[in-house]
């Protein structure tokens, strides 16, 4: 039996039917085609499926979408405006931090989260902020350079 | 001053903008009307026969649109290479692995497609299963095919020089042994594929795969099409690492289904699918023993691996190849003797890994280096400084080296970890619970032979000029699975024609646009980059003649530079071009003015004298190696290599291991992108960091895998890796375009061998399995202190 909730996805409401045994990654991506936000595991444990409920990093593929009736959901595709991309995505391509690309969605959700909550992290808390987060290419070198750099031009 | 505008640069990667906006699409991403799902049926048994299968009660399901089994199938065996196909899409006689596929399904949604494979019934009768390879080979044992007597999939046996002799020459000879689990490559993409049949029977597969060329050839052969119906494409991937480069049954029963159905069908893995397809790190059995003279000259090496590879060779003959001919480099060593079994058991099947098969072998030597040197009361980097290699020398399996900056790496990390001072010091208090460790490694930068018997060129691009002036496009059939080869073709193209990469569009990864056999043995820098270069180069010769044609100037004079042409005399006038141009272009803005004759203008007044301009090129290596059997394997146009320091420290109590500095170089010959460089070299150190300290496939005695998560069978997390601090050496490689080589593979050589290293002079003790997990590392430290304690 499908229940109807409403959410607001990178701003804009939505009002869905959906079964309530359906994950909110599949929301996403099924539903709402919003395809960046990925599955590396379906299971809770790569990070690559990370998104923000009401500001909170969350894992989407643990979610149920039911869940999330009624609140604020951001994905990797609500982080440009106007076509620009935020100080964060723009420091992980001038860095370096992407290569292969699946775990970068969640890693900029987790980064991203953090740097709202503490603007000037130290190395040290950037680790274990997207600690995870698994990435197979970059050992994370230039990942948490990305995160520096991104914290040094925070206003 | 560099020489160049583009190349050497730090340009940010072509696609990295799409992959952090998530606009990036993977297979997994793509839907086609009309689009089904797939899923497949896994043998939950080991070994066993097949008695019969019954699709009935799942053919009954609501939604369901198609089941195949070998029945539809057919049974033409394929596999990796040609004279090892033993493989079948579905399995029909019996089952060899936990895992092994049975059948597939297509149906209108996931949840409907995974019900009807549960409710598909096969009746097994159970058979013994063989687990270990080291009794694999063994009389009685169960035995997998029918081709693999004894369960021996491949043999290698090697000598080259005289063993007998440097053991005479020998002042020091000492015998080691290293075991390995098999690991998985744990890239963060599920393996996803989608297929589709057009009306006049063109298959179109889209896939994550490494390697478009071969997988094309595999789905013709094993399904029995012609060549040029089949299409690959390969989207954005999500890392690959070795097992993607290999065609797979969720490749074959997805097209399979596809045009049983006449619509498209998807699957994705779920992760623990991945595992149970494998298709990476073999186990590996070594025993090494080596000698040396007293003042450390290598005399010779004498060698045994058994590689435990799974149910079916995949990769695996090229694997047991690699394990014993990469030894052949970084040092002088003119004795070798090798003897290698590759085996077959009831396991998921293994293939090519990041550094194809010499990891474990080189992780084992450089270890024994260390130990000989202990023994002579030499410093290890000492020891291996007085045996490398330099540029033109070739080793006694026949590997020419053409550029070498072994020495220059070596003593980079040296001197950039400070080894001298940390190490000396460490000596007195090795034990004591921090440590240092060092070693180096070789690599191919593109292997010399295609996998299948063939003269055919490696790979070939295209650069067509856009007709309306002003950008170029450049279409490959190379797949950039992650490692960034659609940047270096961008950059190269753009260095070459002097243009901006943002002018440079890169159509790759599908076999309909050229030939280019894919991302595996780190070949696409230097292969395809050759392709590019003449590519470019073409083009750029057909504008210049157009436009030397019309000024009345020889072309040779002129040149392509910063977006225009360069060369003409001030006194040439080029207005009547210009005024062309403008002509075409009433009413647009930004038009060409000041005194250069742009690329703009050049690349439409070529097109408007000779139509479509389209520049080729095409790359093969020259004729390589010996003559003996199996020779081919281990060749390549040039060689990297690469050398680390690793610092560790370990827990006396708990044997858990934190790294400290991790410092390596690698012998890239030319940094085409020096991001790109040290990235391929943290990927390496984070992969070998792993596989040192905590990958394993952990398997039950039933054949199946008890940890096939990612919570369970762990990789490095951020926590996990320290700073990294990578140094880029470059020889300029003479075979390479503009002298680079590879760097994504050779880089993890050193890793494994480094941390034991650094972990025996943090605790005075060897471990002789992969990985060094705590436990492993707390029995070894008791051991060792009940060994003492009975001295005293």
């Amino acid at each position: 039996m499908k229940k109807i909730i409403s959410l607001t996805v990178n701003g804009v409401m939505h009002e869905v039917a959906i079964e309530p045994r359906r994950t909110l990654l599949e929301l996403l991506r099924e539903d709402l085609g919003l395809t960046g936000t990925k599955k590396g595991c379906g299971i809770g444990d790569c990070g690559s499926c990370t998104v923000l409920v009401d500001g909170m990093a969350t894992l989407s593929c643990l979610t149920l979408a039911i869940q999330v009736d009624g609140r604020s959901v951001e994905t990797v595709e609500g982080l440009a405006r106007d076509g620009k991309l935020s100080r964060l995505q723009q420091s992980f391509v001038d860095q370096g931090a992407i290569q292969c690309g699946f775990c970068t969605p969640g890693m900029l959700m987790t980064a991203t989260e953090l740097l709202r909550r503490n603007p000037h992290p130290d190395e040290q808390e950037i680790r274990r902020a997207i600690s995870g987060n698994l990435c197979r290419c970059t050992g994370y070198q230039k990942i948490v350079e990305a995160v520096q750099a991104a914290a040094r031009t925070e206003p | 001053m560099s020489k160049y505008r583009i190349l050497n640069t730090r340009v940010p990667r072509v696609d990295a903008v799409d992959k952090a906006s998530g606009k990036a699409l993977y297979t997994d991403d793509l839907k086609r009307p009309g689009m089904l799902y797939a899923a497949i049926l896994h043998s939950p048994l080991a070994h066993a026969r097949i008695l019969n299968i019954d699709t009935s009660r799942a053919e009954r399901l609501p939604g369901v649109k198609a089941i195949v089994t070998h029945r539809e199938a057919g049974i033409t065996p394929y596999g990796v290479s040609p004279a090892r196909y033993d493989e079948t899409i579905f399995c029909h006689d019996k089952v060899r692995y936990v895992g092994d596929e049975i059948a597939a399904v297509a149906a209108v949604d996931h949840d409907t497609a995974l019900e009807a494979a549960n409710l598909i019934k096969a009746d097994f009768e159970e058979m013994p299963a063989v687990l270990d390879g080291r009794m694999a080979m063994d009389d009685g044992q169960p035995q997998l095919h029918e081709m693999y007597e004894n369960n021996i999939c491949a043999r290698v046996h090697w000598h080259f020089g005289d063993i007998e002799e440097g053991r005479r020459q020998s002042h020091l000879v000492r015998t080691d042994r290293l075991t390995s689990k098999m690991q998985d490559a744990a890239f963060m993409e599920p393996q996803s594929v989608l297929a589709e049949v057009d009306s006049h029977g063109n298959l179109t597969m889209w896939s994550s795969t490494q390697a478009p060329h071969y997988v094309q050839r595999t789905l013709a052969l094993a399904l029995r099409l012609p060549l040029h119906k089949v299409r690959v494409i390969k989207p954005a991937v999500g890392g690959g690492f070795g097992p993607k480069a290999s065609c797979s049954t969720a490749e074959l029963a997805t097209c399979l289904l596809a045009i049983k159905t006449g619509n498209p069908v998807k699957i994705t893995f779920d992760r623990e699918q991945v595992f149970l397809h494998s298709r990476a790190r073999h186990q590996f059995f070594h025993t090494m023993t080596t000698g040396v003279r007293k003042d450390g000259t290598l005399a010779f090496l004498e060698h045994q691996c058994i590689l435990d590879g799974g149910a079916y060779a995949s990769f695996g003959i090229v694997t047991i190849y690699y394990a014993g001919s990469l030894l052949g480099g970084p040092y002088r060593l003119k004795n070798m003797k090798y003897d290698g079994y590759r085996v077959v058991t009831n396991k998921p099947a293994c293939g090519a890994q990041r550094g194809h098969g010499a990891v474990i072998a080189r992780a084992l030597f450089e270890v024994q280096l260390d130990r000989i040197a202990e023994e002579l009361g030499m410093d290890p980097i000492e020891l291996r400084l007085k045996n490398v290699m330099e540029a033109g020398e070739t080793t006694c399996n026949e590997l020419y080296v053409s550029s070498f900056g072994m020495r220059e790496a070596l003593e980079a990390v040296r001197d950039s970890a400070a080894w001298k001072k940390k190490r000396s010091s460490s000596g007195k208090t090795r034990g004591r619970g921090t440590g240092i460790g060092a070693a180096c490694g070789f690599f191919v930068s593109g292997a010399g032979y295609s996998i299948y018997r063939s003269r055919t060129y490696h790979c070939t691009v295209l650069t067509k000029v856009d007709e309306v002036g002003g950008g170029v496009t450049v279409f490959s059939g190379a797949a950039d699975i992650g490692q960034g080869s659609d940047t270096v073709l961008a950059m190269i193209t753009a260095e070459e024609l002097g243009l901006d990469v943002d002018d440079v569009k890169v159509v790759a990864g599908d076999s309909s646009l050229s030939v280019d056999l894919g991302a595996y043995s780190s070949r696409t820098t230097l292969m395809t980059g050759h392709a590019c270069r003449e590519a470019a180069r073409d083009v750029k010769q057909q504008i210049l003649n157009a436009v030397g044609g019309c000024l009345g100037v020889p072309p040779e004079t002129l040149d392509l530079k910063d977006n225009r042409v360069v060369g003409l005399a001030d006194k040439i006038d080029f207005s009547e071009l210009r005024r062309e141009y403008l002509q075409e272009h009433r009413g647009f803005m930004d038009l060409p003015d000041g005194p250069h004759l742009t690329f703009r203008e050049a690349s439409r007044i070529a097109f408007l004298e000779c139509g479509t301009i389209v520049g080729t090129g095409k790359y093969r290596p020259p004729p390589l190696g010996g003559s003996f059997k199996g020779a081919a394997v281990g060749t390549s146009p040039a060689f990297g290599c690469s050398a680390q320091v690793a610092e560790v420290s370990v827990d006396l109590e708990t044997g858990e291991v934190t790294l400290g500095r991790i410092t390596g170089a690698h012998d890239c010959g030319f940094a085409i992108n020096p991001t790109q460089v040290e990235g391929q070299m943290q990927g390496s150190m984070m992969m070998g960091t792993g596989e040192a300290l905590m990958e394993q496939i952990i398997y039950d005695k039933k054949g199946r895998i008890i940890n096939a998560n990612l919570a369970e069978y762990k990789i490095p997390t951020a926590l996990d890796m320290p700073r990294l601090e990578t140094i880029i050496v470059e020889s300029n490689e003479p075979h390479g375009p503009y002298g680079a080589k590879e760097v994504g593979e050779g880089a993890i050589m050193p890793v494994i061998p480094s941390i034991l290293n650094a972990i025996y002079d943090a605790t005075g003790v060897r471990i002789e399995e992969l990985p060094v997990t705590p436990e492993r590392l707390v029995a070894a430290l008791q051991a060792d202190r009940n060994k003492s304690q009975r001295k005293k």
